[in-house]
């Protein structure tokens, strides 16, 4: 038996969809009769969007004139509920907003949110939902115990978007309660980091280095194979946190989760955080000193060997192939 | 200027991670840590004190068995004082009733600022924080990368998908912080010392007015139905370079036709 209504969190950048909100509605449409979106924000520019991958009707709340989102989607979302609005389930994505708005949400309805989930099944009334632990070697499968609607996060990736071909969602207004004191926290001006290359979310091949690269320089050579491969430079968290790449460049599981047709990791180990966010890679190359490194027990290919004498060989084979 | 950093105490994360058979949750009966995401709080707490001239930093934390091991390490960085809530009835509480119990804690030090990691090492569940504010009825900023405080109100650069965002914040406030944004201190000897007779305060369930019905077990709104290993990925091949490994990866590239 499928559940009666499931909302969706949709996010959107410059007027087109998030992959994380596709993603959920693909599966969505497989677990529930009727699948509706939530958005925090105006949804004239992606109602056709949310419409042809099976949304029916999306609850927006219209500009948010700068508020954080967590606040007022989340009260918004609240009051719906108060006044009638029953889905069984919210879904929400592993983002910046996703989980702010999940756990405001959480604190106003009194229900516990479940995050990190990678699948999804629906058996009667069980909602059983499914999170790898210790760098995805283990799934826990956990089900919801008490009343809903059940709120549960799920990664990036976890599910393939398809289109429905369904028409234009019916945009509903979702009207923003006051938001007394919690209210306040307002962006006052928004930067963008410009990245070179493919981005992680769309490139066939990344590139990462980690810490085994020793000096912040020498993740130029990253970037020049990166640009050789046409693929994302990515990172481990050590070298984000070390200051050496900004924050966008991390894999792993608080940073990108990718999966291309090739993952190249220079100088990684390979701890947990990071192996959750690239083992669904095709392919795996991996370059570590240490033979005993985690990395090699996923690798395709591994090379047990020094990236400061690999790295530099590889990228003078591909420049002569031109 | 009176900050309140919620730190937690996780098994040393250098140790593999095991599941309790029995509760199927992270077994935590080893020596406990401070939380390496939680000592970038700590030290954001303790420059933020400084820069304000006057104030302090208390630590609030929550543990079934009493454990003050990571708490002290926070103390012997500089932190005041901790308010340790420490119950059996703790035992497996989801992130929902933790925010219930940090909240009841930090009700008690009126902070102007409430601090916290953007998400844990150990359940990593990354929602406490959002959770807390709404308990509290606060205004909230998470994944914080740097953080100035002055007229009132707290003025943040908030990490994002693209780069960051300034936002600007009234007070009191409670603001994540993402990891590595500061280099937290290492104790001092003196701080070691001085921590030893720095005040915990602890504090059970019911001291803080909280239905021991509402955390642990019993509060919980969720159920583990299975724990099971992974489809595996299987190795593939590792060779030594000895100067020609770079060969052998551009033909797997050429065999997966990326070249």
């Amino acid at each position: 038996m499928a559940l009666s209504t499931v909302w969706v969190l949709a996010e959107e950048r410059e007027g087109k969809v998030l992959p994380i909100t596709l993603e959920m509605l693909a599966k969505a449409r497989e677990i529930a009769d009727n699948v509706e979106a939530v958005l925090g924000g105006d949804a004239t520019a992606v109602a056709a969007e949310l419409g042809a991958h099976g949304v029916t009707k999306v609850h927006a709340t219209g500009d948010l004139a700068g508020a954080l989102p967590g606040v007022p989607v989340a009260a918004a979302m609240a009051a719906a509920i108060e006044g009638g609005a029953s889905p069984d389930l919210i879904m929400f994505g592993t983002t910046y907003d996703g989980r702010d708005i999940a756990g405001r949400l959480s604190a106003k309805l009194d229900r516990t949110v479940i995050t990190n989930n990678v699948d999804i099944t629906v058996d009667g009334d069980s909602i059983v939902v499914v999170e790898p632990v210790f760098g995805g070697s283990t799934n826990v499968s956990t089900k919801f115990s008490a009343a809903g609607p059940h709120l549960a996060l799920f990664r990036p990736k976890s599910f393939e978007p398809a289109e429905s071909g369904g028409g234009p969602a019916e945009v509903a207004s979702l009207s923003v309660p006051d938001l007394g004191n919690s209210g306040g926290a307002t962006i006052t001006e928004r930067h963008v980091e410009e990245r070179e290359g493919p981005s992680l979310d769309d490139a066939a091949v990344v590139v990462s280095g980690g810490r085994g690269l020793g000096e912040s320089d020498k993740y130029e050579m990253i970037e020049q194979l990166a640009k050789l491969l046409k693929a994302a430079p990515g990172a481990s968290r050590a070298i984000v946190d070390a200051g050496w790449v900004p924050y966008s460049y991390q894999v792993g599981q608080t940073g990108k989760v990718v999966k291309p047709t090739v993952y190249l990791a220079a100088g990684i180990s390979g701890a947990t955080q990071h192996m959750v966010g690239m083992k669904g890679s095709k392919n795996i190359i991996a370059i570590n000193k240490d033979a005993e490194a985690p990395i090699f027990s996923i690798a395709d290919l591994g090379i047990v060997g020094d990236v400061h004498k690999v790295l530099p060989k590889l990228i003078e084979a591909l420049q002569a192939r031109g | 200027m009176n900050v309140v950093v919620c730190v937690k105490q996780i098994p040393d994360p250098a140790e593999p991670g095991q599941l309790d058979p029995e509760t199927k949750t992270l077994k935590r009966d080893g020596k406990l840590i401070l939380d390496e995401s939680d000592s970038y709080g700590v030290e954001m707490a303790l420059q933020l004190v400084d820069t304000a001239g006057g104030g302090e930093v208390t630590l609030v934390s929550m543990a079934p068995n009493s454990e003050v091991g990571g708490i002290r390490t926070a103390l012997a960085m500089g932190a005041a004082k901790a308010i340790l809530v420490s119950d059996p009835a703790l035992a497996g509480t989801d992130s929902l009733g933790t925010a219930k119990v940090l909240a009841a804690a930090i009700k008690r030090a009126e902070p102007d600022l409430v601090l916290t990691a953007t998400e844990s090492s150990d359940g990593y569940t990354g929602t406490v924080p959002e959770q807390l504010a709404g308990l509290l009825d606060l205004p909230s900023v998470t994944f914080a990368k740097q953080i100035a405080v002055g007229d009132g109100k707290v003025s943040v650069q908030r990490q994002t998908e693209q780069g960051f965002d300034d936002v600007e914040c009234p007070m009191p406030a409670v603001v994540s912080v993402t990891a590595g944004v500061v280099e937290p201190r290492y104790p001092s000897f003196k701080g070691i010392m001085a921590a030893k007779s720095k005040p915990v305060d602890e504090l059970t369930v019911a001291d803080l007015g909280l239905d021991a019905g509402s955390v642990g077990w019993a509060g919980g709104q969720q159920e583990i139905v299975d724990v099971s290993a992974a489809e595996a990925r299987q190795a593939g091949e590792i060779i030594e370079d000895e100067g020609e490994a770079h060969l052998k990866i551009v033909e797997f590239l050429d065999q997966l036709k990326v070249l």
